[in-house]
């Protein structure tokens, strides 16, 4: 399999960052939703937010990383109608600034008095922005309302996806999938182009 | 004679005032801050926990001559609260304890002043938290007063007291465990004489 994106495919980079970060999306949610109503004498009542943070940074990482990796990658055609691919992008465009935006927020939380965020022990990352009148309770605010706009908009991304799957029978989702295509005995969808 | 009934009129009027203003009145020096509110409670009996809150804004009256007359007012703006850990004010702020934005101010307001002599005193009032008000005595000592360098006078105490998590009624006070019972506050103020 490639590891570049073409105008019909996603490279395997593509979509093993696809997957991986839908998983820490989802998964940090629920970590975080349940960390901050664990009990004070909870074994996971340190362990819970410490994984979330060191999660969160790793998170922010790949972020850029996918950035660039999109900016340096041609964008494989979407399908549908034409509202519904410019649709997917703004979709998608808003991935990027939602994700960030929950990062940065958490981080400005952690850092709020100057401390840094210890990502699993391996590094640290300083603070920056600090001192604000309660930036923690700012960030904290700001953090979980972002979070509910994220996960909701992971939610309207995996209908739209089921939609294209069931209903369009186009091959969005198997392509993210990493299923082979455009398959090589078949011509059957006109937004093909041959390379 | 009239003009020597005026006279006695007039000293009279001034030793009246004087007598009256034998209080001076102190603004606590916020704006410089020379006032400090620190507490300190176990961490689960293994060491101290040092806070304090950042702002706050309070006024007192000295009278040496009676100090019966002496009375402090002090506002506390409860979410300053600081324990140089962010996630953790957050924490504090939240209702599972302070609550603070239901209860954004404490206050302590002064009923008696007990002198003991040698500059010590024990100072009673009723401090209010969380919209619970609880009698406290703080026993006072005053550390100087005199002229500052820029043309000020000052004056400045510090005080101590203890605290009961239990009597603020927070909603998680208790999970801090029976080590965390009692809260030890250190106060510094120092007043500028208005």
């Amino acid at each position: 399999m490639q590891l570049r994106n073409d105008r019909t495919r996603y490279g395997l980079i593509a979509i093993l960052l696809h997957w991986t970060m839908a998983l820490l999306v989802i998964g940090l949610l629920f970590l975080g939703i349940t960390m901050v109503d664990l009990e004070y004498t909870h074994p996971w009542y340190r362990k819970a937010p410490d994984l979330h943070r060191s999660l969160g940074v790793i998170t922010g990482l790949l972020l850029l990383f996918r950035f660039g990796w999109r900016l340096a990658n041609p964008l494989p055609e979407r399908f549908g109608k034409p509202w519904e691919r410019q649709a997917a992008l703004w979709v998608h465009r808003l991935f990027y600034v939602l994700m960030a935006a929950v990062v940065v927020s958490g981080y400005l939380i952690t850092t709020a008095d100057g401390q840094p965020v210890p990502v699993f022990g391996w590094f640290e990352i300083p603070a920056a922005v600090q001192g604000f009148d309660n930036q923690e309770d700012a960030a904290g605010l700001a953090h979980a309302w972002l979070a509910y706009a994220l996960i909701a908009l992971t939610g309207l991304h995996a209908l739209a996806a089921l939609k294209h799957h069931f209903i369009d029978r186009d091959p969005t989702l198997l392509r993210m999938l990493g299923r082979d295509w455009p398959p090589s005995s078949s011509a059957n969808t006109h937004h093909v182009t041959e390379e | 004679m009239p003009r020597k009934a005026l006279y006695s009129l007039l000293i009279l009027f001034v030793l009246g005032t004087g007598t009256g203003q034998a209080a001076e009145h102190y603004v606590i020096d916020t704006e410089g801050m020379h006032a400090f509110i620190t507490f300190r409670i176990k961490h689960l009996g293994f060491s101290w926990l040092h806070g304090r809150f950042n702002r706050f804004s309070g006024d007192f009256d000295y009278d040496a001559i009676n100090p019966a007359n002496n009375r402090v007012r002090v506002t506390i703006d409860v979410a300053s609260i600081d324990t140089n850990h962010a996630e953790r004010d957050k924490h504090l702020r939240s209702k599972r304890f302070f609550d603070v934005r239901k209860f954004p101010r404490a206050t302590f307001v002064s009923t008696a002043w007990e002198d003991l002599g040698n500059g010590r005193a024990r100072l009673k009032g009723k401090f209010t938290l969380r919209g619970i008000t609880k009698d406290i005595v703080i026993d006072v000592r005053q550390l100087g007063a005199g002229k500052d360098p820029w043309g000020g006078y000052r004056r400045g105490f510090e005080g101590t007291t203890t605290l009961h998590l239990s009597d603020y009624k927070m909603k998680e006070g208790h999970i801090l465990g029976p080590m965390a019972e009692n809260i030890e506050i250190w106060l510094s103020i120092e007043g500028v004489r208005q």
